[in-house]
C-alpha cells in the first residue's frame, strides 16, 4: 500500500457542492407528502394590543379550508421554553413570561401569531386567513430599548418595569479602585444595531402525524434538531421524545435564526394530529423579516481607565440588551454568558465589571446571530481602544500591543480561562499583508482627489466550541453542550458518519469525511457523513458558535479511535499476535517488525463475517458511538484591518482594503474556512456599513423588506486578503481547532468604524453610530462641524 | 380568492383597445414594478394586458441626431446598445446601473418611464434630455408627461410605444443609490446641447423635477464652479429613514458638480 497524502490541510472540494449546484439538493419546502396539506399563520398588524375577541367564521368557511386555530385551541399547550435562566444581581431569577404557540389574550409585536389556517393549499390557507376578525384594543407599546425600562407601558404583566433581569459579573469594587488611581479615562457610548438574519431559505416545516405508529415527523429548517425535539416533545407538547422525530434535510443557511424553536413549527406538529393531515409552511419574505429571531440590539456605556503608560486598568461596561416581545430559546445567555465573558478581549486588563440589563419590548424575539454577544463585546472593546489611543495621543496598534495578553493559559476577570494564543503574530501578519506602510501614501492620493483615507483595526477574540456543560450549567444552561457521533463500518470498509453537528452551508459532509478519512487511513469518497434526522443519528446538540469541528469533530475522532481500538483486537485474532504488538496507520493494521499486515477493509470484513473471530471476548461488527464533552471552550482570535476611503460631500464610504489574519488553531480545509471568512466579513461590513432594522414609534418595522433593509452585496465588497497564520493548536480537543464560522462577522465591524473614524477624525469626528450611512456619516460630519 | 384575466395583444393599437375596453385592467411590461405591488396585494386589476408579444414596442433607432427607443425595450438592452453608448453613453450608463441583471433583463424603460416612480432613474433621462414620449394618441413633451408621486399625462388607455431623446452635446447622469433598494436618493441628469443646459433631479421629490437656476448657470459656463452658491431648499424634498430632505437638498448641487465633471470627461 502505498501512503496517502493526508487529507486534513488539504482545500478538498466540497462533496456537497454537485447537489447544490445542479439543483438536487432536498430542502423543506421540496418535501411534498401524501395528501398534503398547507398551513398560513395570521399575524398581528399591532405591536401591542389586547385581543377583545377573534371570529373565525367566515375563514372556516372558505373554499379549501379545513381547520382554524386560535390559542383557545391550544389550551393545555404548555409556552415555548427558554433553554437559559440568568438570574438577577439580587439572587431573583429572570422574568420568564409565557411564550404561547399561538397569542393569548394579547399580541405583542407586529407579526405575533395568532390564528393557524389550514388549507387544501397555501393560497386558499392565505386567502382565508385575511377573512379572520379579530376586534383588537390597541395599546402603546414599547420600541425603544434604552428607555423600555422606564415606560409606563409593560409588555408583560409579570415584567411591569419591562426587565427581564440585571445580571453583573465582575468585581465592581476593584474596578472602581482602579478608576479612582487612573491616569486617564476612556468613555464611549454606542448602539449596536439590530439586525435582521435574512437567511436565503425562509424559515418552513412540514409535519406528519401516522395513527398507525402513533407518532409524528417534522421536517424543519433547524440547526438542531435533536434539541427542537427534546423541547418541544419535553415541554410543549407533551409528546414522547421517542414518538417524534424531527428531520432538518438541506437548510439553506441559518446564522443563528434556525437554532430556535419557534411557533409555526409547534403548532404544525400539534395540527397534523388534529387534522390527520400532513401539514406544510413556509414563511414568506415578509414573514421572516417579522418573525425570524433578530440579532445586536444593545445599547450600552463603556468606561478604560488607563495609567499613564497606556496599561489598561480596568473595564466598566452597563449595557442594556433587547429581548424583544418573548424570550426566545437562547436569548438570556446572548448579552451575559456570551458577550460580557468576552470583555477582556486580547487585552490583559486586570478588573472588568458588566452589567446587563434585559428588556422586554414591543418587537421581534431578539436571540444568537452569527457572532451572539462576541461582536458586541469586540465592538465595544475595540472602539473604546482605538478611542483612547486618540485621546492619549498614542498609535492605536501600539497601545494594544503594550496591553496584549502574552502568557498562557490566561484567566480572565470575567471567568473564561484561555488556554492558548499568539496575538502578537496575527498582527504581524495583518499589518504585513495589508501594506500598512504604504497607507500614508495611498491617503495622501486619495486628498488630493477630495477624499478622506482611513485605516482601522480590530483585535478579536472570540469564545467557540460551547462548551463544557457542567460550566454551562453553572450558568443557567438547562441543556448539555456536548456533542455525539457515531460511526458506523459496513463489511466492505465503508464507513458512514452519523454526526449531531448540522450542516447549512459549513461544508461538514467534506470536512468531517477528511477527517474520518485520514483517522481510518481510507479515502475521502469511502466516507460519508449523515446529519440532520433524530431517526438516525443517535443523539446531537446542533450547530452554532463555531462548534462543529472543535465539538462535533471531536466526538467523530473518539468515535473513530474507538473503531481503531476494537480493529485492533480483530488484527490481533487474525494476525495470531498480540494485541499490543499491532500497530496502526495508514489503513492497515501491522504486525510491528514484521511484514504481517491486515488493511482496515480485510477487518472490517471479519467483524461482519466472524468466522475466525474471538467471539468468546469479542463481538462481531464494527460499529461504535462517542459523547464528546469539552473540557474548555476554544478561543480563536486574529486581527483585521479595514482601510476605507469616504466621500466627505455624499458621505458615501469605499472599501478600498480589507485584510483578516485569523488563529484558528489547525485548519483541516483551508478553502472552506476561507469561504467561512469571507461570508463573516461581508455580514460584518453589512452590519457596519448597510444593516439596521427600524421599528418606528408604533413598533412598525420600517425596514420590513429588502427594499429598506439593506444586505451586503459583492459589489460592497473588496477582494478580502484573508489568511490564516499557523497558528496556536487548541490545547484541549484531539483535532486542535478552534473554530472559524463567527470570526468575520466579530471582527469586522469595529475595524470598518475606526478606519471610518481615523478617516473623518481631521474633520473633528470622534465616533460613528452604526450602520456608517451615507446619510449617517453626513449627519455626523455636519454635527462635528457645528 | 381574486380572478385575473390574462391578454397578450400583438400590435400597440390591439392592446390600446383592450385596455380602453377595460379601466380595471393593467398594461403589463417587464413586470418588474407591477408584480410587486401585486404580489403585496397594493394592486388588484381585473386583467393584465401583456406588451411582451408585441415587436413594434421594442427596439433601438439612431437617425440623425434623435435616438429612439421603443417603449418595450428592456434596460439590458439600452445599456449594451452601440447606438445608445455612441449617441448618449450616460443613458447606456443609467440602464446598467438599474437593479440587478434579472431586473435589467425583464423591466422596461417604457414601463419605467409610465410607472413614474419617484426615486426611477430614466425620468431623469427623459426630462433632463427633453425626450418626446410617444404614446398610441400623441406625442408628448417630457416637460408635460411627469404629473407627480406615480402620476404622469397617459390617459386610461393610452400607451407608451417609444421615446424619442434628442442627441446632446455632453450628458451625465450620477446618482447616490438608497443602500437597500439601490434606487435613487437623488439622482442628477444633465444635458448640454448647443447653449441649452438642462438639469434635472429625480429622488429627491415626489416626482422627476428641473432645477432652472443651476441650468441657468451651466449655460453661461458649463463648468462644476459655475455651480457655487447654488443651494437648494429642503422644503417640499421627500424624507424618509434613508434620508432627510435636508440631506436630499444637500446632495442635489453635490451630484450636480460631479455630473458636470463627468460631462467634461
Ligand atoms: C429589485 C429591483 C430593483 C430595481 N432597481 C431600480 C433602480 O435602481 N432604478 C430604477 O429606476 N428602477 C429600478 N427598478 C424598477 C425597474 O426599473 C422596473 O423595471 C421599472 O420601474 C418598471 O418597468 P417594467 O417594464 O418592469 O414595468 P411593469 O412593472 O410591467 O409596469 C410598470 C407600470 O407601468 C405601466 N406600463 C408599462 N408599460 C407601459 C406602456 N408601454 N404604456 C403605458 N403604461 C405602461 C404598467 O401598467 C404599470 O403600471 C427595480 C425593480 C426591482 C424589482
Amino acid at each position: 500500500m502505498s501512503a496517502q497524502a493526508p487529507y486534513i490541510g488539504r482545500s478538498v472540494e466540497r462533496k456537497e457542492d454537485y447537489r447544490f449546484i445542479t439543483g438536487s439538493g432536498t430542502y423543506t419546502d421540496d418535501i411534498v407528502l401524501p395528501h398534503q396539506a398547507y398551513a398560513c399563520f395570521l399575524r398581528s398588524p399591532h405591536a401591542h394590543a389586547a385581543i377583545r375577541a377573534i371570529d373565525t367564521a367566515a375563514a372556516s368557511a372558505a373554499p379549501g379550508v379545513l381547520a382554524v386555530y386560535t390559542a383557545r385551541d391550544l389550551a393545555g399547550i404548555g409556552g415555548l421554553p427558554c433553554g437559559w435562566l440568568i438570574h438577577s444581581i439580587d439572587g431573583s431569577p429572570m422574568k420568564e413570561p409565557k411564550h404561547p404557540v399561538l397569542a393569548e389574550g394579547k399580541v405583542r409585536h407586529v407579526g405575533d401569531p395568532l390564528a393557524l389556517v389550514v388549507a387544501e393549499s397555501a393560497r386558499e390557507a392565505k386567502a382565508a386567513a385575511a377573512l379572520i376578525e379579530v376586534d383588537y384594543d390597541v395599546l402603546p407599546p414599547v420600541v425603544d430599548t434604552a428607555s423600555a425600562a422606564s415606560s409606563a407601558v409593560a409588555v408583560h404583566a409579570e415584567a411591569p418595569d419591562n426587565v427581564c433581569f440585571t445580571w453583573g459579573i465582575g468585581d465592581g469594587a476593584a474596578v472602581d479602585a482602579a478608576f479612582s488611581g487612573a491616569a486617564h479615562v476612556t468613555r464611549f457610548s454606542f448602539a449596536n444595531n439590530r439586525l435582521i438574519p435574512n437567511a436565503i431559505e425562509p424559515r418552513a416545516a412540514n409535519a406528519q402525524y401516522s395513527p398507525a405508529s402513533d407518532s409524528y415527523t417534522l421536517y424543519v429548517t433547524s440547526q438542531n434538531p435533536h434539541v427542537a425535539r427534546l423541547l418541544m416533545a419535553a415541554f410543549v407538547l407533551g409528546i414522547p421524545e421517542h414518538k417524534l422525530r424531527v428531520v432538518a434535510p438541506d437548510v439553506g443557511g441559518g446564522f443563528g435564526s434556525k437554532i430556535y424553536v419557534y411557533p409555526e413549527e409547534t403548532a404544525l406538529v400539534w395540527a397534523s394530529r388534529r387534522v390527520g393531515r400532513p401539514i406544510k409552511w413556509t414563511a414568506e419574505r415578509s414573514e421572516s423579516f417579522l418573525s425570524d429571531a433578530h440579532g445586536r440590539d444593545h445599547v450600552t456605556t463603556a468606561e478604560l481607565a488607563l495609567d499613564a503608560d497606556g496599561k489598561f486598568l480596568a473595564l466598566r461596561v452597563d449595557t442594556t440588551a433587547n429581548m424583544g416581545a418573548y424570550l426566545s430559546t437562547f436569548a438570556p445567555c446572548i448579552p451575559t454568558i456570551l458577550h460580557a465573558t468576552l470583555l477582556a478581549g486580547q487585552y490583559a486588563t486586570p478588573h472588568i465589571h458588566c452589567k446587563v440589563r434585559a428588556v422586554f419590548t414591543n418587537t421581534a424575539p431578539v436571540d444568537a446571530y452569527r457572532g451572539a454577544g462576541r461582536p458586541e463585546a469586540t465592538y465595544l472593546l475595540e472602539r473604546i481602544v482605538e478611542l483612547a489611543a486618540r485621546e492619549l495621543g498614542l498609535d492605536p496598534v501600539e497601545l494594544r500591543r503594550r496591553n496584549f495578553i502574552r502568557a498562557f493559559p490566561y484567566a480572565t476577570p470575567v471567568g473564561l480561562t484561555y488556554d492558548t494564543g499568539d496575538y502578537e503574530a496575527t498582527l504581524e501578519r495583518a499589518l504585513e499583508l495589508a501594506d500598512v506602510r504604504g497607507f500614508a501614501a495611498r491617503r495622501r492620493a486619495s486628498e488630493q482627489r477630495g477624499l478622506r483615507r482611513g485605516i482601522g483595526y480590530a483585535c478579536y477574540i472570540e469564545a467557540c466550541g460551547i462548551a463544557p456543560s457542567n460550566i454551562a450549567g453553572r450558568l443557567g444552561a438547562r441543556a448539555g453542550l456536548f456533542e455525539a457521533a457515531e460511526l458506523r463500518v459496513h463489511p466492505t470498509g465503508k464507513v458512514t458518519v452519523f454526526t449531531g453537528s448540522h450542516s447549512h452551508g459549513q461544508g461538514h459532509e467534506t470536512t468531517f469525511a477528511q477527517v474520518v478519512a485520514d483517522r481510518l487511513g481510507i479515502a475521502l469518497e469511502d466516507v460519508e457523513i449523515e446529519h440532520g434526522d433524530t431517526g438516525k443519528v443517535l443523539f446531537g446538540m446542533g450547530t452554532y458558535g463555531s462548534r462543529s469541528l472543535a465539538v462535533g469533530g471531536s466526538a467523530i475522532v473518539k468515535a473513530a479511535d474507538k473503531i481503531v481500538a476494537k480493529g485492533r483486537k480483530i488484527a490481533a485474532h487474525l494476525l495470531e499476535a498480540g494485541e499490543e504488538d499491532v500497530q496502526f496507520s495508514q489503513g492497515a493494521f501491522r504486525v510491528a517488525g514484521t511484514d504481517r499486515v491486515k488493511t482496515f477493509a480485510e477487518v472490517a470484513l471479519a467483524a461482519y463475517v466472524p468466522h475466525h473471530y474471538p467471539l468468546e471476548t469479542l463481538e462481531p461488527g464494527l460499529n461504535e458511538n462517542a459523547f464528546y464533552d469539552p473540557a474548555n471552550f476554544t478561543f480563536p482570535a486574529g486581527t483585521y484591518v479595514c482601510e476605507v476611503e469616504v466621500d466627505p460631500q455624499t458621505g458615501r464610504t469605499r472599501i478600498e482594503r480589507f485584510t483578516a489574519c485569523d488563529d484558528f488553531g489547525n485548519v483541516v480545509n483551508p478553502m472552506i474556512v476561507e469561504g467561512q471568512v469571507h461570508g463573516g466579513l461581508a455580514q460584518g461590513i453589512g452590519q457596519a456599513l448597510l444593516e439596521s432594522c427600524h421599528y418606528n414609534e408604533d413598533g412598525q418595522l420600517l425596514t420590513g423588506s429588502f427594499v429598506d433593509y439593506a444586505m451586503p452585496r459583492a459589489d460592497d465588497l473588496p477582494d478580502f486578503i484573508v489568511e490564516t497564520v499557523r497558528g496556536t493548536p487548541c490545547t484541549h480537543n484531539p483535532l486542535g481547532a478552534k473554530g472559524c464560522g463567527e470570526a468575520g462577522a466579530i471582527g469586522s465591524p469595529p475595524a470598518v468604524i475606526n478606519a471610518i473614524v481615523d478617516a473623518l477624525a481631521p474633520l473633528g469626528v470622534r465616533d460613528v453610530q452604526m450602520p456608517a450611512t451615507p446619510y449617517r456619516l453626513w449627519q455626523t460630519l455636519q454635527a462635528a462641524r457645528r | 380568492m381574486t380572478q385575473l384575466a390574462y391578454h397578450r395583444p400583438v400590435s400597440a393599437a390591439e392592446a390600446a383597445r383592450l385596455a380602453a375596453g377595460d379601466p380595471e385592467a393593467k398594461l403589463l411590461a417587464g413586470g418588474q414594478s407591477i408584480v410587486p405591488s401585486l404580489k403585496l396585494g397594493l394592486l388588484a386589476p381585473s386583467a393584465l394586458i401583456d406588451l411582451a408579444g408585441i415587436p413594434e414596442l421594442r427596439g433601438i433607432r439612431l437617425q440623425g441626431r434623435t435616438l429612439t427607443v421603443g417603449a418595450m425595450t428592456t434596460h439590458a438592452a439600452v445599456a449594451a446598445s452601440p447606438e445608445v453608448r455612441s449617441s448618449i453613453p450616460a443613458l447606456a450608463r443609467l440602464a446598467e446601473g438599474i437593479g440587478d441583471r434579472q431586473v435589467r433583463n425583464r423591466g422596461t424603460a417604457g414601463g419605467s418611464l409610465a410607472n413614474s416612480d419617484p426615486a426611477a432613474d430614466y425620468p431623469a433621462a427623459a426630462l433632463a434630455l427633453g425626450a418626446v414620449l410617444r404614446t398610441t394618441r400623441r406625442p408628448i413633451p417630457a416637460d408635460a408627461f411627469f404629473k407627480g408621486l406615480f402620476e404622469t399625462a397617459l390617459e386610461p388607455g393610452e400607451l407608451l410605444t417609444a421615446m424619442e431623446f434628442p442627441v446632446p452635446d455632453r450628458a451625465a447622469y450620477v446618482k447616490l443609490p438608497q443602500p437597500a433598494s439601490r434606487f435613487a436618493l437623488v439622482g442628477v441628469f444633465l444635458a448640454q446641447t448647443g447653449g441649452a443646459v438642462r438639469v434635472a433631479v429625480t429622488g429627491a421629490a415626489p416626482c422627476v423635477f428641473r432645477v432652472r437656476e443651476m441650468e441657468e448657470a451651466l449655460a453661461r459656463r458649463f463648468a462644476p464652479e459655475s455651480l457655487a452658491g447654488i443651494g437648494l431648499a429642503a422644503d417640499g424634498l421627500s424624507s424618509d429613514i434613508h434620508g432627510s430632505a435636508a440631506y436630499r437638498a444637500h446632495l442635489i448641487p453635490v451630484l450636480a458638480r460631479q455630473a458636470v465633471a463627468q460631462a467634461l470627461g
